[in-house]
C-alpha cells in the first residue's frame, strides 16, 4: 500500500514500454514474468454489456498495444452524452453509423500498415514466412494468437484464431505478400465488434463477469485503456477471483504512470470538458479567446485535478477551494496573470483577491457555461446543480414567454441580477430559477470568458448569493461552502461509480453508492480510496440479474447540450 | 466514340486550366433526348433535406394565396427565381399527442421520424434514412450528411435507437471523403479494379460472417446495437463493391478543387453562410460524380447559437428575449437571421439550380425537403412547421404550388417523399401522425 500510494503520488512519467516487446515471443531479450499465460479458453458467456470505446480509450489502446508512435488519424463517431448522464453511460447505448464504420474501417487500415509495414514488423513477429511473397499459416497463427489477446483482450477462441489465420493467407494469395495477408486480417480484428466495443460476458457462476472482462473493467476505470500483459497474465490464472489477486492487480495499477490518464479520463467525463471542443465565443467582445483558449483552459482543470488528487493526494472536497492551478502565456492573458515562460505550463497560486477558488474559479467553467457573447448566471448555476450536485432542474416550459426578460442595454437594469429578478417576478419561472441563480449570480465577476471584472454596464456588479440555505459573497465563499457539504462527495461518488460500471445510479446494485461514499469519507475523501473502493468491491464485477431493461422511459427535459433552453 | 476520353476532352477545351465553372453536358454520353445517359440508363434522381433551425416569422413568410402561381412573401424573397421550381408547404403541424414539447427537438425529430419524440434522440429510422435504402444502394455512399457550423452532431439523420449520421462539418474534410485517394473518376480512360479495395471488401465481407456467435451471446437490446453496426458494416463492403466496377461516364461530373483548411469555425453567421456555400458547391459536384443520390444538409442547429459579429446575443436568445416592436408586428433582430437562413436556402437551391446536367439542372433531377424545427420561435411552436420541397425529382412532382395543411400531421410530408422517391410504403407514423395521406397534390 505504502508503496503504491507513494507510486500514485509520483506519478512520474516513465517512458511506456512497448507491450508488445514484453510479452510476445518474439524477443529473446523479454522478460518471462511479463509474458501472459493463459488458461485455455473457455468459450466467452452471456454478454450483458457493451461499451463502444471512446476517443480516448480507442487511441490510448492502439498506443498500450502497438506503441506510441503510431499514427492515429480520423473522425471518431460521437458518443452522445444523455440527459443528466455521463458520456460513460452514453457508451453503452451508443451505436456505430455507416459514416462512423468506414472511419473506423480507415483507421484499423492505416494502424495494420503502421505496424506491419517493414520498419516495425521484426517488433511484433517472432517469425519470418518461409517465402514472403506466399501465405504462412504457422507464423500467421503465432502472430494472431499474441496480438489477438491484446485486441479482444481476451484470448481468442480457437474457431476465431482460425478465421484470422485464413484471412491473412487469402490475402496473401491474389496480393502475393504475407504481409499484406497479416495487414488485412489485423485491419479486420481493428474493426471488429469485440475490439470497439468493451463487451461485459459474465462467468461460469453467472452471477460475475469473467474475469476477462473484469480485467477490461479494471482497466478501462484505472487507466482508461486496455489490460496490460501482467493483468492478462492475472486474470487467466484466475488471480482476480481472489481478493488478495485483486488487490495486487488494483494497487499495481493505481501505481502505474497511467493511472493518471485515467484520472483525465473521469473528470473529462464528470466535469464535461469534452465540450470545450466545441466552445468558441464571439471574438469581437472577447477579442482574447483564441482558438487554443478552449483547449488551454481544459488542460488547465485537468493539471489542476491531477495535482490536487494524485500528485498531492489532497480531498476531493479542496477542488472548491484550492487556489493552486497551472498556466501557460495564452491563459495568462484571459487570467490577467503574469506567466514566466514564454513555452509550456507554470505552477500559480492565485492571490486570495483574485476570488478564484477551486474549479468554480476556472475558466474551463466560467467559459463553458455562458453565452458566445454574455455570462449566465443561470447556466452557471445550472451546471453546478446538475454536474457537481447530480441535483437535475427542470426545464423551463415549452412555451416560456421571455418578453419580461428585457435586453442587455436596459437603461435601468444594468447587471445580469437586475434582469433576472426582473424576470423572476414572474412564480412560474421563479420556481426553477430559484434553484440556479442564487449560486450562479456569485459567479458574476467572471464574464462569459472567465475573465474577471467588478462592473457590467458601469454598475457595481453584487456577487451575493445562498447556498444549502447560507448566505454568502463571491466565488471563493462559495466554493468554501462547497467543500463543507457532502453533497458534491456524494455526487462525486455516484458519477464514478456509473462510470466504472457505465450504467446510471437505477441499473446500479442497491446500496453500492451509499456504501461507497460512506467509506469516502471516512478516508477523508480521498480520490485514489474511492477509485480503489469501487474497484475492489464486489458490486463493481456484479451481472445483471436479468439482460439489462429497455432504455428508460422518455424524460421531459433536454440535455444541457448544444440545444439547450435556459439562459 | 474513338478514343474520346473525358480527360482528353478537358484538355482540349480547357488547354489544362483549372476548370471553374460547369462543363455543358457533353452529348456524346447521352442517348438522343439527353434524358438519359448513353448507356441507357435513366438520369438519376437524388434526394435530400436542408434544414434551418428557430422557424420564420409565419406573417412575412407563409404566401397569402394558396394553389399554384403563389405569391412570393417577404421572407421568401431569396428564392424568387425559382418559386416555380419550389412548393412551400405551411400549416403541417408535429402533433405530440400528450408528450412533452421538447423545445428545439420534437418538431425536426416529429417531422423527420413520423414520431413525436418522448426525449431528444431519434425514435425511429428518419424518412431520408428510408429513401436511401430504396435509392442509395447504388452509390460510393448511401447518404452524405453535411452542417455548416462546426458540430458533427447536427444531424436529423438515423436509424433510430439514439443513432445518428454525423454530419461533415468542415469543407476540407468533406472535399477529403468524397474527393480523396478512394475517388474513382467515373470519366477516367481506363478502368481497373482497385485491389486494396477489392481485399479490402473481402475482408469487411468476412467479418460479417462471423457475426452469429456474439449475436448469439447477446441480449435483446444490445442486438439491436450490434444490429446496427453489422448494418453500417455491410453498407460499407457494399460501397467498396460498386468501386470495383467501371463508374459509367458522366459529363458534369469533374474534381473540384481541393478547399483550404478552413480557420477554426465559430458561431458567426458570416462564418457559416461562407461556409455552407463552400460546402454546397462540393456536394453539387458529389452528386454530378454520383458518389450519392442522397443528403441531409443543416445550414444551423436548432437553439441555434448564430451571432452577428460583435453581438452579445445569439439568434436563439434573440428569440425569446426580443420584444416583438409593436409598429413592425415582428422581432426584427430574430427575423434578421430568419432572412439570413432563408437567404442560405436560396443559395443552396441556386448551387443546384445552375448546375447544368442532361438538358436539365441537377435541381431538376433532385427533390429536397427543406424544413425547420419550429414555426413560431419565441414559443417553439410544432403547429406548421414551415418546409419548402424544391426539384422536380426528374419529372415525378408538380411544383410551384403553395399548399395550406390546416392542421393536417406533418408526417405527411415524410410519407409523400418516400413514396415519390419509390419506397413501397403506404402508411406512416405514430400516434396522431400515423398517416395513409400522401399530399396528392404534388404527386405526377
Amino acid at each position: 500500500m505504502t508503496a503504491s500510494r507513494r507510486g500514485w503520488r509520483t506519478a512520474t512519467r516513465l517512458a511506456a514500454v512497448g507491450l508488445m516487446s514484453l510479452l510476445l515471443g518474439c524477443s529473446s531479450t523479454q522478460n518471462d514474468a511479463t509474458r501472459p499465460t493463459f488458461a485455455s479458453a473457455q468459450p466467452p458467456g452471456r454478454v450483458v454489456g457493451m461499451r463502444r470505446l471512446t476517443e480516448a480509450q480507442y487511441r490510448n489502446a492502439i498506443a498500450d498495444i502497438f506503441g506510441a508512435d503510431i499514427q492515429v488519424g480520423g473522425r471518431f463517431d460521437p458518443i452522445v452524452r444523455p440527459e443528466q448522464e455521463l458520456i460513460a453511460t452514453g457508451a453503452s447505448k451508443s451505436t456505430v453509423s455507416p459514416a462512423g464504420f468506414e472511419q473506423f474501417d480507415i483507421m484499423a487500415r492505416a494502424i495494420a500498415d503502421q505496424v506491419l509495414g517493414e520498419q516495425r514488423r521484426a517488433t511484433f513477429l517472432a517469425c519470418q514466412p518461409a517465402d514472403p511473397a506466399q501465405s504462412d499459416p504457422a507464423c500467421a497463427r503465432s502472430f494472431f494468437e499474441g496480438i489477438g489477446a491484446y485486441v479482444y483482450r481476451r484470448p481468442l477462441t480457437p474457431a476465431e484464431l482460425q478465421f484470422y489465420v485464413d484471412l491473412a493467407g487469402r490475402g496473401a494469395q491474389p496480393t502475393h505478400s504475407f504481409y499484406t495477408g497479416l495487414q488485412l486480417g489485423l485491419a479486420a480484428m481493428l474493426v471488429s465488434p469485440e475490439f470497439l466495443y468493451q463487451i461485459d460476458a459474465v462467468g461460469s457462476d453467472g452471477a460475475q463477469l469473467d474475469s476477462w472482462s473484469k480485467a477490461t473493467r479494471l482497466s478501462f476505470l484505472i487507466w482508461n485503456s486496455v489490460p496490460d500483459a501482467a493483468l492478462l497474465t492475472a486474470a487467466g490464472r484466475g488471480d482476480l477471483e481472489t481478493p488478495k489477486g485483486l488487490k495486487a492487480q488494483v494497487d499495481r495499477m493505481l501505481a502505474s504512470p497511467k493511472a493518471e490518464q485515467g484520472v483525465r479520463a473521469f473528470f473529462t467525463d464528470f466535469l464535461e470538458l469534452d465540450r470545450t471542443a466545441d466552445l468558441s465565443k464571439d471574438t469581437v467582445v472577447y477579442s482574447r479567446f483564441n482558438s487554443q483558449v478552449p483547449k488551454d483552459l481544459s488542460e488547465q482543470a485537468l493539471r489542476t485535478v491531477v495535482d490536487l488528487l494524485v500528485t498531492r493526494d489532497r480531498p476531493y472536497t479542496e477542488l472548491f477551494t484550492t487556489r493552486k492551478t497551472f498556466l501557460n502565456r495564452n491563459l495568462g492573458i484571459i487570467y490577467n496573470a503574469p506567466v514566466s515562460k514564454a513555452d509550456g505550463w507554470v505552477p500559480y497560486e492565485f492571490p486570495e483577491e483574485a476570488d478564484r477558488a477551486g474549479v468554480l474559479g476556472q475558466g474551463a467553467f466560467l467559459a463553458l457555461f455562458s453565452h458566445e457573447g454574455r455570462s449566465s448566471p443561470t447556466l452557471r448555476g445550472r451546471a453546478i446543480r446538475e454536474v457537481l450536485l447530480c441535483q437535475p432542474v427542470p426545464n423551463p416550459p415549452a412555451n416560456v414567454d421571455f418578453s419580461g426578460f428585457n435586453d442587455t442595454k436596459n437603461a435601468v437594469l444594468r447587471t445580469a441580477r437586475q434582469r433576472l429578478m426582473h424576470h423572476a417576478t414572474d412564480p412560474v419561472c421563479a420556481s426553477c430559477h430559484k434553484i440556479t441563480d442564487p449560486i450562479g449570480l456569485s459567479l458574476e465577476k467572471f464574464d462569459g470568458e472567465g475573465s474577471f471584472r467588478t462592473t457590467e454596464n458601469d454598475t457595481p456588479i453584487d456577487s451575493s448569493g445562498s447556498f444549502e440555505g447560507k448566505a454568502f459573497d463571491g466565488a471563493s465563499a462559495l466554493g468554501y461552502l462547497m467543500s463543507q457539504s457532502k453533497t458534491p462527495s456524494q455526487c462525486v461518488a455516484k458519477r464514478v461509480a456509473e462510470y466504472a460500471v457505465g450504467a446510471t445510479e437505477d441499473d446500479l446494485p442497491k446500496g453500492w453508492i451509499d456504501s461507497l461514499f460512506k467509506g469516502f469519507e471516512a478516508g477523508g475523501f480521498k480520490y485514489r480510496g474511492l477509485v480503489e473502493e469501487v474497484a475492489l468491491s464486489p458490486q463493481f464485477f456484479a451481472a445483471p440479474a436479468t439482460p439489462a431493461p429497455p432504455a428508460k422511459v422518455a424524460e421531459a427535459s433536454t440535455s444541457r447540450g448544444a440545444q439547450t433552453e435556459t439562459r | 466514340m474513338v478514343k474520346l476520353t473525358r480527360r482528353r476532352i478537358l484538355r482540349g477545351v480547357m488547354n489544362g486550366a483549372a476548370v471553374t465553372v460547369a462543363l455543358p453536358f457533353l452529348d456524346c454520353f447521352l442517348d438522343n433526348h439527353g434524358r438519359a445517359l448513353a448507356n441507357g440508363a435513366p438520369m438519376p434522381v437524388r434526394f435530400g433535406t436542408w434544414f434551418w433551425g428557430l422557424g420564420v416569422t409565419e406573417d412575412r413568410w407563409k404566401p397569402a394565396k394558396t394553389g399554384a402561381g403563389y405569391d412570393v412573401s417577404e421572407e421568401l424573397k431569396p428564392i424568387e427565381p425559382y418559386k416555380d421550381k419550389i412548393t412551400v408547404l405551411s400549416g403541417f403541424d408535429v402533433i405530440l399527442d400528450g408528450k412533452p414539447n421538447l423545445p428545439h427537438n420534437s418538431g425536426g425529430i416529429g417531422i423527420r421520424t413520423g414520431v413525436a419524440p418522448g426525449k431528444v434522440e431519434l425514435p425511429a429510422p428518419s424518412f431520408d434514412v428510408l429513401i436511401a435504402d430504396q435509392i442509395g444502394k447504388q452509390t460510393r455512399f448511401r447518404s452524405l450528411e453535411i452542417s455548416a457550423t462546426r458540430d458533427a452532431t447536427n444531424s436529423l439523420s438515423g436509424r433510430g435507437e439514439g443513432s445518428i449520421n454525423p454530419a461533415e462539418s468542415s469543407p476540407l474534410r468533406l472535399y477529403t471523403r468524397i474527393f480523396g485517394p478512394e475517388f474513382a473518376d467515373p470519366n477516367a480512360a481506363d478502368f481497373k479494379p482497385n485491389p486494396g479495395v477489392m481485399a479490402r471488401q473481402s475482408v469487411l465481407s468476412a467479418v460479417a460472417d462471423q457475426r452469429k456467435d456474439l449475436e448469439s451471446r447477446v441480449g435483446a437490446r444490445d442486438r439491436e446495437r450490434l444490429d446496427q453496426y453489422f448494418t453500417a458494416l455491410r453498407q460499407t463492403e457494399q460501397q467498396l463493391a460498386l468501386q470495383l466496377e467501371k463508374p459509367a461516364p458522366l459529363a458534369a461530373c469533374r474534381i473540384p478543387p481541393k478547399p483550404a483548411d478552413t480557420e477554426p469555425p465559430n458561431s458567426q453567421v458570416e462564418y457559416v453562410i461562407e461556409n455552407h456555400k463552400n460546402m454546397a458547391q462540393l456536394l453539387a459536384m458529389a452528386l454530378a460524380c454520383n458518389q450519392t443520390r442522397v443528403f441531409n444538409f443543416s445550414f444551423n442547429t436548432g437553439a441555434s447559437s448564430l451571432t452577428k459579429a460583435g453581438s452579445t446575443i445569439s439568434h436563439h436568445q434573440l428569440t425569446h428575449e426580443e420584444q416583438i416592436d409593436p409598429k413592425l408586428g415582428y422581432q426584427p433582430e430574430s427575423t434578421w437571421f430568419v432572412e439570413r437562413c432563408m437567404e442560405a436556402f436560396g443559395v443552396f437551391v441556386d448551387t443546384l439550380g445552375q448546375f447544368k446536367e442532361g438538358d436539365g439542372t441537377l435541381l431538376d433531377n433532385s427533390l429536397v425537403v427543406a424544413h425547420s424545427e419550429t414555426n413560431f420561435a419565441k414559443v417553439h411552436s410544432v403547429e406548421g412547421i414551415p418546409v419548402m420541397l424544391c426539384g422536380r425529382a426528374g419529372g415525378k412532382v408538380k411544383t410551384g404550388m403553395h399548399i395550406a395543411g390546416n392542421a393536417a400531421p406533418a408526417s405527411r410530408v415524410g410519407l409523400t417523399v418516400q413514396q415519390i422517391m419509390g419506397v413501397p410504403v403506404d402508411t406512416w407514423g405514430e400516434g396522431s401522425m400515423r398517416t395513409n395521406k400522401p399530399i396528392s397534390e404534388i404527386m405526377v
